[in-house]
């Protein structure tokens, strides 16, 4: 009986991995720019998942719960970060410019493509001078496209911080597109 | 209110605008999210399927592991020597000065005995000054005849 309950857990918690891994990688590659970190805090992050399943007790969606275990290890990799300075300080992110490059290919000019570039950089321009709160709660709505519900469940903060959060970066990202209209 | 930290301080504070309506009023910027969330999730998706290796990764730190070994193992090599350096150096200074000292030890002993030797030798001196002084004159006679005796035989 329970061997049969643990395959269930395990056939659940697999079809958690399946479903959610691309979106957690994609959250901690756009809060990091670096492909490697988002992949090893991506697998850090189901590996906790997997110890604490038993204790999900389905609250919230698993996608809060798992974006939470995601947010909390990339505090805790800045936080030692700082702590361990001596350790090697270069870093694999990629510049603004570099990541920039990404365009969905589409039925578009050769302005047109330029022109978006140019968009998408001044964004990311805007969103590396967020805050470290400020970033988590922008990602997670604009490119994440989550509710403002589930932002506040998976960042601890009140809906009303989320909202202030939001028109603070918004402000910044309208303000660094504004510099070049 | 004192509890509050700093940044729930400035989250009270009322935003000028609602993002709500930055995303609706302005078509620049929601055509600049719209391309970014674009941009992101076609990064997202290429470095998601991109295949990856550990072995770079793995080789750098074992590289470090031995570079920072080494390091150490020098240093302590390094710092060990220093110390038997040191230590064998006060050994030879307390040897020459246990040898400095023996000899001045030896010289004032030396001293010492050539100054008793003198005041003996002196000593002797005067007491055989004095005794060769002190011998009676009335042996004389008795010396001539025992020499006499001699010459005869």
């Amino acid at each position: 009986m329970t061997v049969k309950a643990d395959e269930n857990a395990a056939d659940e918690f697999s079809r958690v991995v399946a479903s959610h891994r691309q979106q957690i990688f994609r959250f901690l590659l756009a809060s990091t720019r670096d492909a490697d970190l988002a992949e090893t805090l991506t697998q850090e992050c189901f590996l906790k998942a997997h110890r604490n399943w038993a204790s999900f007790r389905g609250d919230s969606s698993a996608m809060t719960w798992l974006m939470r275990i995601a947010i909390n290890l990339q505090k805790d990799h800045w936080r030692n970060r700082r702590l361990q300075f001596w350790r090697q300080t270069r870093t694999n992110s990629v510049d603004v410019d570099e990541a920039s490059e990404w365009l969905p290919s589409g039925e578009r000019t050769q302005e047109q493509k330029l022109l978006a570039r140019e968009r998408v950089s001044q964004v990311w321009r805007a969103v590396e001078g967020l805050s470290e709160r400020q970033r988590t709660v922008f990602v997670l709505r604009y490119v994440e496209e989550m509710e403002l519900s589930e932002i506040a469940q998976a960042t601890g903060l009140s809906e009303g911080t989320v909202k202030a959060h939001l028109s603070r970066a918004l402000g910044k990202v309208r303000t660094e597109l504004g510099g070049a209209r | 209110m004192k509890g509050l930290t700093r940044w729930t301080k400035r989250d009270k504070e009322p935003a000028h605008e609602g993002f709500e309506q930055m995303e609706a009023l302005d078509p620049v910027l929601k055509q600049a999210l719209s391309e970014f969330k674009a941009s992101v999730h076609a990064w997202s998706d290429a470095e998601f399927h991109r295949p990856r290796t550990a072995t770079n990764t793995v080789a750098h730190r074992t590289w470090r592991l031995a570079a920072g070994w080494s390091l150490a193992v020098i240093l302590l090599a390094g710092t060990g020597s220093t110390g038997v350096y040191e230590h064998h150096q006060r050994q030879v200074a307390a040897q020459a000065a246990a040898a400095r000292e023996a000899e001045r030890q030896r010289e004032m002993a030396a001293e010492k005995a050539r100054q008793q030797e003198q005041w003996e030798e002196e000593m002797l001196a005067s007491v055989d000054t004095a005794v060769s002084r002190a011998v009676p004159s009335a042996m004389d006679p008795l010396v001539q005849v025992a020499d006499e005796s001699e010459t005869k035989r």
